[in-house]
C-alpha cells in the first residue's frame, strides 16, 4: 500500500521495519515515478533512453544524477504553481542545482523536518543559539543556502541568539548573558559543522573559556571535508564541543537541498537514521549493484516528498555505507549509516586544454 | 629569448635560426642515437607511449618516411616553429618536436606545467646526446620549456616565431591568437575534432574469437586509454548492415562484450568517472528525445544505439567508456553528418579506399584520415589533413 504523509506524521518517524518499509516505499516512489513522467517531459524522455527494468522494487526504479539538477530546469506542476526555487551552491561552485517547489510540497517539506526533529527535541519551542552569524541572512546573495538552513531551523526556536557578530567574532560576553537568562532549561543549538569548529570552538580554545550549558541539543549540518583535511573525526569533534559548551547531545545530520524535509540524523550512538520517509542504498560504482552492510559504495537517497520535482530517487556523489537495519541501539527503525563524504576527482586524460585554466 | 623566465627541460635559448633541409643527415642520425638513448633507460619500458615514439624515430622508419620527400632538396625549414604541446597526451610534445626539426627547423616547444615521467624520460635523453659535440649544432636549436601560463611570455615567443604550431583545442587557439605573430609567420592550428568508426557487420559475424578479441583490445587501446578524451578517437560506430536486423544484432553483441571483456580486465573505472558517465547519459537521453536506447555492461561501457540519424553527430561524445552505434543499409549515408569537425574514420571490415572515394566523389569537406580500429592514436607527420613537414618548411624554387 502507498504511504500517506498525514498517517506517517501520526506515527513514530522511525517506526517501520524492512518488510513493511520496503513494500509501502515500493508502492510510493513507484506512483512518484509515473506521476513525474507524466508530468515532467525532461524526466520522461531520459527514462525512455534508460534500460530500466521492472523488479517490483524502489531498489529497480532509476536514480537520477544529483547533478542533473544544475543543468536542467525539472519540474511536475504548471510553472504557475511554482512558489519557491531552492538553490544550492553544492561542491563545484560554478553552477546552482534548482529545486522547483510548489505549495503542497513546501508543506509536506516543512512538516516532515518538524516531526523528525521534534522526535529528537519534542514539539516545545525551546530557547536557540545559532553558532553563526546573523549576517548570513542578511546578505542572500553571498549566503543562500547557509541562510535558508538558518531560517528553516529558527522555526524550532524562540529567543534566538546570534553567537558570532558580523566580523565572524565570537560573542563571548553575549553568549554568557544569553545563557545566564535561559541556561536553566533545555537549549537549542544550531550550525554549520565547519563554522562551528573554526569560529566557535577552536576560538574558545584560543581564548581559554568554556561555557556550561547545562541540557543542550546541538544540531549540525555542512559536511566534514574540510575537518578530514586538519585530521578531526567526528569523536574529537564531539568531545572538543562538549568540552568548550557543555552537556550536548549532538546531531550531526545529512540532507540536501535536492532533497529536503526528510533528513538524516545522527542518533545518540553517531548513527545516520533513515526515517519513514527516506532510505538510502549503496551501489557499488562498477555496475551499480547494491552493496551489502558494511559495504563501501556511491550513495543512493530516496524520498517521498518530492512532488513538484522529479527528485525521489537521487544518486548523489557521496560515498558511505550501511551499518545495520532496524537493530541499532537507540532503539530507532530503518537503516543506520555512515558517511566517508565526496568522492575523488580523477585525472582526466586526453589532448585539449593546453592552457590550465587557473 | 635569453632574458625570458623559462625552464629549459632540454635545449636552451636559441640565439640564431639556422634552418637546414628536411631529413637533414645530422637531424636523421640524432634522431637514431635519442631511438637507442631512450630505449636505454630501463623507465621507458613502463611507458609504451615513450616506448612507441622511441620506436617512431629509429634509422629504419625516418628513411622510409623520407621517401615522401624526394623534393627535399629543394626545401628548407622556414626558420623558428613556436609549438604549443597539449597539456594531456605526455609525448606528443616530442613528436610535434621530431616534426620541426625534421622539417629543418629551430624548435620552441611548450610543454604542460603538469609533470609527466614520460617528458622527463624523453628530455635527460636528449640532453645526454646533447653534450656531444656533433650534436651541437642541434642543441642550439632547441627549446623545450615550460612556463605558466603567461601572456608577456607567449607574447615574445610569438613574435619570434616564423610557424607557430597550437595543439589542445578550441579554447587553447582562442587564448593563444589574443598572441601576436608577425606577417611573415604561418599558423598550423588543432582544433576540436570528431571522429568515428565505420564497421561491418558481416565481417564481425565471420571474424574468429581471437580476431574478435584483438579487435576490442586495439579499440580500447583507441578510446579508453586517453579516457575518450583524444580527437582522433571514435565516439559514434556505424555498422554496415548485411540486410538482416538480427545479425547486426549479434554483431554489434559480439563486439561490445569483448570490448567489456577488456575493460574490466584494464580500466582503471573510478568513482568519479562513473558519476561523470552517468550523468552524460542522463543528460543525452534529455537532449535528443526518442534518439537512442541504451545498454549497459555494467558501469564499464554504455552503448546507446541509436534510432535515426541525428543531425549533428559531432555532439554526441562520450567519455570513460560511452559510445553511440547505429546501422546503415549503404555506408554513403554517412554524407549529410560529415562536416569540417570530422577528423578520422576508424574502419572494421571496410576496404579503407572505400571510404577515401566517399570523401573525394560526394565532395565532403570532413575526415582526413581513414585508418584500421588501433591506429587512431597513431600520431604521423601527416595529422589532421596537414603533411607537418612540408608545412613547416618552405620551397627554394
Amino acid at each position: 500500500m502507498e504511504m500517506d504523509l498525514d498517517t506517517l506524521l501520526e506515527m513514530d518517524p522511525y517506526a517501520l521495519k524492512k518488510e513493511e518499509k520496503e513494500r509501502a516505499l515500493s508502492e510510493t516512489l513507484k506512483s512518484l515515478t509515473i506521476y513525474h513522467r507524466k508530468h515532467c517531459e525532461y524526466y520522461d524522455n531520459l527514462l525512455s533512453a534508460l534500460d530500466v527494468r521492472d523488479g517490483g522494487s524502489y531498489y529497480d526504479l532509476p536514480m537520477l544524477p544529483v547533478r542533473l539538477f544544475k543543468k536542467y530546469e525539472l519540474f511536475s506542476v504548471p510553472r504557475e504553481e511554482i512558489k519557491k526555487v531552492m538553490t544550492s551552491s553544492g561542491t563545484s561552485g560554478q553552477q546552482v542545482s534548482k529545486v522547483f517547489l510548489d505549495t503542497r510540497n513546501i508543506r509536506s517539506q516543512s512538516r516532515v523536518l518538524t516531526h523528525l526533529i521534534s522526535s529528537f527535541i519534542g514539539r516545545e519551542r525551546l530557547p536557540m543559539i545559532v553558532l553563526d552569524t546573523k549576517l548570513v541572512k542578511k546578505d542572500r546573495k553571498m549566503y543562500s543556502a547557509r541562510g535558508a538552513g538558518i531560517t528553516g531551523f529558527s522555526m524550532y526556536g524562540r529567543n534566538i541568539f546570534y553567537a558570532l557578530d558580523e566580523n565572524m567574532e565570537l560573542d563571548e560576553g553575549g553568549l554568557r548573558e544569553y545563557l545566564a537568562e535561559h541556561g536553566n532549561g533545555r537549549i537549542l543549538l544550531f550550525g554549520y559543522t565547519y563554522m562551528i569548529w573554526q569560529y566557535v570552538i577552536r576560538e574558545m580554545e584560543k581564548r581559554g573559556i568554556a561555557m556550561d550549558i547545562r541540557d543542550g541539543a546541538l544540531f549540525h549540518v555542512g559536511g566534514w571535508k574540510k575537518l578530514k583535511d586538519q585530521s578531526v573525526d567526528s569523536e574529537t569533534y564531539n568531545r572538543r564541543v562538549r568540552q568548550r559548551l557543555g552537556n550536548l547531545a549532538i546531531h550531526n545530520y545529512y540532507g540536501m537541498a535536492e532533497q529536503l524535509g526528510s533528513i538524516y540524523i545522527e542518533c545518540e550512538y553517531g548513527h545516520m537514521h533513515c526515517s519513514n520517509y527516506s532510505d538510502v542504498v549503496i551501489r557499488n560504482p562498477k555496475d551499480f549493484s547494491v552493496c551489502r552492510t558494511r559495504e563501501k559504495g556511491l550513495m543512493e537517497v530516496v524520498s517521498i516528498l518530492p512532488t513538484s520535482y522529479p527528485g525521489h530517487i537521487l544518486l548523489t556523489e557521496d560515498e558511505g555505507e550501511i551499518l545495520g537495519e532496524d537493530d541499532c541501539p537507540c532503539g530507532r527503525c530503518g537503516k543506520y549509516f555512515k558517511i566517508y563524504g565526496r568522492i575523488k576527482n580523477a585525472e582526466v586524460r586526453g589532448c585539449s586544454d593546453t592552457y590550465e585554466r587557473p | 629569448m635569453k632574458d625570458l623566465n623559462l625552464l629549459y627541460l632540454a635545449g636552451g635559448p636559441i640565439e640564431k635560426k639556422e634552418p637546414v633541409t628536411p631529413f637533414d643527415d645530422t637531424v636523421c642520425a640524432f634522431l637514431d642515437d635519442l631511438s637507442k638513448e631512450i630505449r636505454k633507460d630501463p623507465r621507458a619500458r613502463l611507458y609504451p607511449d615513450v616506448a612507441s615514439f622511441a620506436f617512431y624515430c629509429r634509422k629504419a622508419n625516418i628513411a622510409h618516411l623520407k621517401n615522401a620527400y624526394p623534393d627535399r632538396q629543394l626545401r628548407m625549414g622556414r626558420g623558428l616553429a613556436f609549438q604549443i604541446a597539449p597539456s594531456n597526451v605526455p609525448v606528443n610534445f616530442a613528436y610535434t618536436y621530431l616534426f620541426g626539426l625534421l622539417a629543418g627547423n629551430a624548435n620552441v616547444v611548450r610543454v604542460s606545467t603538469k609533470t609527466f615521467a614520460q617528458v622527463q624520460i624523453i628530455c635527460e635523453a636528449m640532453n645526454r646526446l646533447f653534450e656531444k659535440e656533433e650534436y651541437k649544432k642541434i642543441r642550439e636549436q632547441t627549446a623545450i620549456v615550460r612556463y605558466e601560463r603567461n601572456r608577456e611570455i607567449t607574447d615574445r615567443l610569438s613574435v619570434l616565431a616564423d610557424i607557430r604550431v597550437i595543439w589542445g583545442g578550441d579554447h587553447t587557439i582562442a587564448e593563444l591568437r589574443k598572441s601576436p605573430i608577425r606577417a611573415r609567420c604561418t599558423e598550423i592550428t588543432f582544433a576540436d575534432r570528431y571522429s568515428f568508426g565505420l564497421f561491418d557487420v558481416k565481417a564481425m559475424l565471420d571474424a574468429g574469437e581471437d580476431a574478435v578479441a584483438r579487435l576490442a583490445d586495439a579499440f580500447y587501446n583507441d578510446t579508453y586509454l586517453m579516457d575518450q578524451n583524444a580527437c582522433s578517437t571514435p565516439h559514434m560506430i556505424f555498422w554496415k548492415t548485411t540486410g538482416d536486423a538480427a545479425d547486426f544484432a549479434k554483431a554489434q553483441e559480439r563486439f561490445w562484450k569483448a570490448v567489456h571483456t577488456v575493460c574490466v580486465r584494464k580500466y582503471d573505472l573510478a568513482d568519479i568517472k562513473v558519476s561523470d558517465k552517468y550523468m552524460n547519459l542522463c543528460r543525452m537521453g534529455i537532449d535528443y528525445p526518442g534518439l537512442f536506447k541504451v545498454t549497459r555492461y555494467d558501469n564499464y561501457l554504455y552503448v546507446l544505439t541509436c534510432k535515426r540519424m541525428p543531425e549533428d553527430i559531432c555532439a554526441l561524445r562520450g567519455s570513460y567508456g560511452m559510445f553511440f552505434q547505429m546501422e546503415l543499409s549503404n555506408i554513403e549515408e554517412i554524407c549529410p553528418v560529415i562536416h569540417e569537425k570530422v577528423q578520422t574514420c576508424a574502419v572494421f571490415g571496410i576496404n579503407e579506399n572505400e571510404v577515401r572515394d566517399i570523401v573525394i566523389k560526394n565532395r565532403l569537406t570532413g575526415i582526413d584520415r581513414v585508418v584500421p580500429v588501433g591506429k587512431t592514436l597513431d600520431i604521423g607527420i601527416i595529422w589532421d589533413g596537414y603533411d607537418l613537414v612540408r608545412q613547416l618548411s618552405r620551397v627554394v624554387g
